[in-house]
C-alpha cells in the first residue's frame, strides 16, 4: 500500500529542535484541584463494570434469549442478534454449523464490543477512568511512561471507521428485530406490546449512536474541504454535525437500553413476567 | 423591588475579605504566600491580583493585557484548573476557602505567575502556513461562505495555551515536547488542512512530526478554551480521521487510486524557523496572509 510519503515532498527537510527543559514553577503536587474531580472516573467505571458484567453473564446464558411463537411473541435479545449459529433457538438460517457449541452471542458481540471500545467516546472515558491518563483535567497521569495511540497496540484503534461499518450493517438487523417485535403469532398476527416499543427505542437508540459517530461525519463529509462543491456531503454533514455533539449522550442511552433490552426478554423468555399487550 | 437611594450609597459596614493563595518564586524556587485582600462583588481573580500587587506585594510578577478574554495574556492555574484570571469571576469559586493560583505548569517559570510560553512558538514555526491555490483571472480568491464557516471557529484562537497548559502529554511527560505539537497547533493545522484553497497535505506532518497519535482524545483541552473552540470534536479528531484516510484504511487509498484525484502536496517535514526576525520578518504564531 503506498504511503503519503512516496509522493514528492513539497517543503525542503530541515527539522528544528524544540528545546526542552527550563524549571517549572508551582509546586510539585499531582493536582491542585479540591473539587471532586474523581465523580466522575469513578462513575464511569461502576456503570462500564456493571454492563461488562451483566453481558458476560448474559452471552454465557445461552438461553432464555427468545419469546417466540409459543408466547405469540417474537422478540429476540439484542445480545443475540444476527441469531446465525446451528444451536440457535431461533433460525436465521444457520451460517456457522453444528460445530459452534458454546452460546451464539460469543460470536456476535464481538462486533459492537469493537466498536465501542474503538469509538473515540469510549476511548476518552476509558483512558480516563481506566488508565488514568489523566484521571481528570489537571491530575496527574497516573503512569510516567506515556505514548497515546501512536504504538501497538492502541494504534489499533484506527480501524474504528471499519467498526463503524459493521455497526451499520447490526444497526439494520437489529431495525429488523424491532419489526419483527410487532409480530403477535397466534395473538391477532400484528401488535404492540410493551417488548415491542423497547425494542424499537433499542433500534432508534443505536441509530442515534452510529450516526453521531465522529467517523460516520467525518466519512459523509468531513473529509472535503470545498463544501460548496458537494452540496449533498455538506447537507448530510450539517445534519449530523449536531448528532455528534450529543455522542457522549447516545453512547451511554443506547448502552444501558440494550443491556435493558435484554433483561426484558430475558424476563419474559423465563415465565418471570408477562409482555403485556397494548393494542 | 424598588432601591432606595439611600440603599445605593450606603457604604458596606465589612468589605469580604479574601485570601489569596499566590505563588511566588522563579527558577531556583518558591512557595505560596497568602495575603488578605478586599474582594468586591463582580470582581474577577485578576482584579483581586492585581490589588494584592497594588497594596502588599508590589513586586508581583503577573501578566495581563486586555483584562477582556481577547489577548490570552493572564493565563494561571486557579484552584487548580487552567483559566484566564480575567475571565474567572470571584463569584464563581467556592466562598470562605483560599484561592489558589499558580503559574501554568506545562511551561518553565520566569517569575511568580508569569511562565516562559515559547515552546508554543518553537511549534508554531514548524507549520507550513496556508499555500493558497493561484488567484483567479480577475486576480481574486473567491470562497463561498459555507467553505469558510467551518474553519472560523478555529479562528476564534486567542493564544492563551491553556490547552497546551493542560493537555497532559506534555504536563506530565516533559519529554513528548520534542515529538508534540499539543492541541492550539492542530487547531491551526486543521484550519489549514480544511482550507478551500490551501495546497498543501500537511498529514505526513501532523503524523510523523507533530505527534497527533499521542493525543488520546481525553478532551481536556476542549474544557479550558475560553473561546470555547470544540478542540477535540472538530480539529483533532477530523485530523485523525483525515490520517486514517491516507495511512489506515485500504478502502480510503482504493479509492484515490481509481478517481485520481489531485493531490494537494505533502508536507513531509517541519518548516524552518527564520533565524533571525526583523522588524517585518514573520513573528511566530502570527496568522498568515490569507487565513480569513
Ligand atoms: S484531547 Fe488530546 S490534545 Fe486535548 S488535552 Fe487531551 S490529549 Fe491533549
Ligand atoms: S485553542 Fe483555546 S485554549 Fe488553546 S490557545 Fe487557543 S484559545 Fe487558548
Ligand atoms: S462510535 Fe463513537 S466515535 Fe464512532
Ligand atoms: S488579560 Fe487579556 S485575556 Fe486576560
Amino acid at each position: 500500500m503506498s504511503t503519503l510519503e512516496q509522493r514528492a515532498p513539497a517543503v525542503a527537510p530541515s527539522p528544528i529542535p524544540v528545546h526542552l527543559g527550563g524549571v517549572r514553577g508551582g509546586p510539585k503536587a499531582a493536582t491542585l484541584r479540591r473539587d471532586r474531580w474523581w465523580v466522575a472516573p469513578v462513575l464511569t467505571v461502576s456503570a462500564l463494570l456493571a454492563f461488562v458484567g451483566y453481558s458476560t453473564w448474559a452471552a454465557f446464558q445461552n438461553r432464555d434469549y427468545y419469546v417466540g411463537a409459543a408466547m405469540h411473541r417474537d422478540y429476540l435479545s439484542p445480545f443475540y442478534s444476527p441469531c446465525i449459529t446451528a444451536n440457535c433457538q431461533v433460525k436465521f438460517g444457520p451460517v456457522i454449523g453444528s460445530w459452534w457449541q458454546i452460546s451464539p452471542a460469543i460470536l456476535i458481540l464481538i462486533f459492537p464490543l469493537g466498536f465501542r471500545l474503538t469509538c473515540y467516546y469510549y476511548r476518552r472515558s476509558y483512558y480516563r477512568s481506566f488508565l488514568w491518563a489523566p484521571p481528570a483535567c489537571a491530575v496527574a497521569d497516573a503512569r510516567p511512561r506515556y505514548s497515546g495511540e501512536s504504538r501497538f497496540p492502541l494504534i489499533f484503534q484506527n480501524v474504528h471507521r471499519y467498526f463503524f461499518y459493521f455497526g451499520v450493517i447490526f444497526n439494520v438487523i437489529l431495525t429488523y428485530d424491532a419489526v419483527e417485535a410487532f409480530r403477535f403469532p397466534g395473538d391477532g398476527g400484528i401488535g404492540v406490546g410493551v417488548g415491542t416499543l423497547i425494542f424499537v427505542v433499542n433500534a432508534v437508540l443505536l441509530w442515534l449512536y452510529s450516526l453521531s459517530c465522529h467517523s460516520c461525519r467525518h466519512l459523509c463529509g468531513g473529509q472535503v474541504n470545498s463544501f460548496s462543491s458537494h452540496p449533498i456531503r455538506y447537507a448530510v454533514w450539517k445534519r449530523l454535525t449536531p448528532l455528534n455533539r450529543r455522542h457522549m449522550l447516545f453512547a451511554w442511552m443506547s448502552l444501558f437500553w440494550v443491556a435493558f433490552t435484554d433483561v426484558y426478554v430475558r424476563l419474559v423468555a423465563s415465565g418471570a413476567i408477562h409482555d403485556p399487550k397494548l393494542f | 423591588m424598588t432601591v432606595t437611594a439611600e440603599k445605593l450609597t450606603e457604604t458596606p459596614t465589612q468589605t469580604p475579605l479574601v485570601t489569596m493563595r499566590l505563588w511566588r518564586g522563579d527558577a531556583t524556587g518558591g512557595c505560596f504566600v497568602d495575603y488578605e485582600v478586599e474582594a468586591s462583588e463582580g470582581e474577577v481573580v485578576l482584579d483581586v491580583v492585581h490589588r494584592v500587587q497594588a497594596t502588599q506585594a508590589p513586586d508581583l510578577a503577573v501578566r495581563w493585557n486586555c483584562k477582556a478574554g481577547k489577548c490570552g495574556s493572564c493565563s494561571a492555574e486557579v484552584n487548580g484548573r487552567p483559566r484566564l484570571m480575567c475571565m474567572t469571576r470571584m463569584s464563581t469559586l467556592p466562598p470562605g476557602e483560599a484561592v489558589t493560583i499558580a503559574p501554568m505548569k506545562t511551561f518553565p517559570i520566569l517569575k511568580d505567575l508569569v511562565s516562559d510560553v515559547s515552546f508554543n512558538y518553537v511549534v508554531a514555526r514548524q507549520i507550513p502556513p496556508l499555500a493558497p491555490r493561484p488567484r483567479e483571472a480577475d486576480g481574486t480568491h473567491r470562497i463561498a461562505q459555507v467553505d469558510i464557516d467551518r474553519v472560523q471557529e478555529f479562528h476564534k484562537c486567542i493564544e492563551c495555551f491553556l490547552c497546551q497548559d493542560v493537555c497532559h502529554v506534555i504536563r506530565d511527560h516533559e519529554g513528548n515536547k520534542a515529538h508534540f505539537a499539543g492541541p492550539r497547533f492542530f487547531v491551526r493545522a486543521a484550519a489549514l488542512e480544511m482550507h478551500p484553497l490551501d495546497t498543501l497535505d500537511r498529514r505526513p506532518l501532523l503524523r510523523h512530526h507533530l505527534g497527533l497519535a499521542y493525543c488520546n482524545i481525553t478532551k481536556c483541552c476542549t474544557e479550558v478554551c475560553p473561546v470555547g473552540i470544540k478542540i477535540t470534536d472538530n480539529s483533532i479528531i477530523p485530523l485523525k480521521e483525515r490520517v486514517v484516510d491516507g495511512y489506515f484504511d485500504p478502502i480510503a487509498w482504493l479509492g484515490r487510486k481509481i478517481r485520481r484525484k489531485p493531490a494537494r502536496t505533502p508536507v513531509t517535514e517541519p518548516l524552518a524557523p527564520q533565524a533571525t526576525a526583523g522588524a517585518n520578518g514573520p513573528r511566530p504564531g502570527r496568522r498568515s496572509p490569507g487565513e480569513a
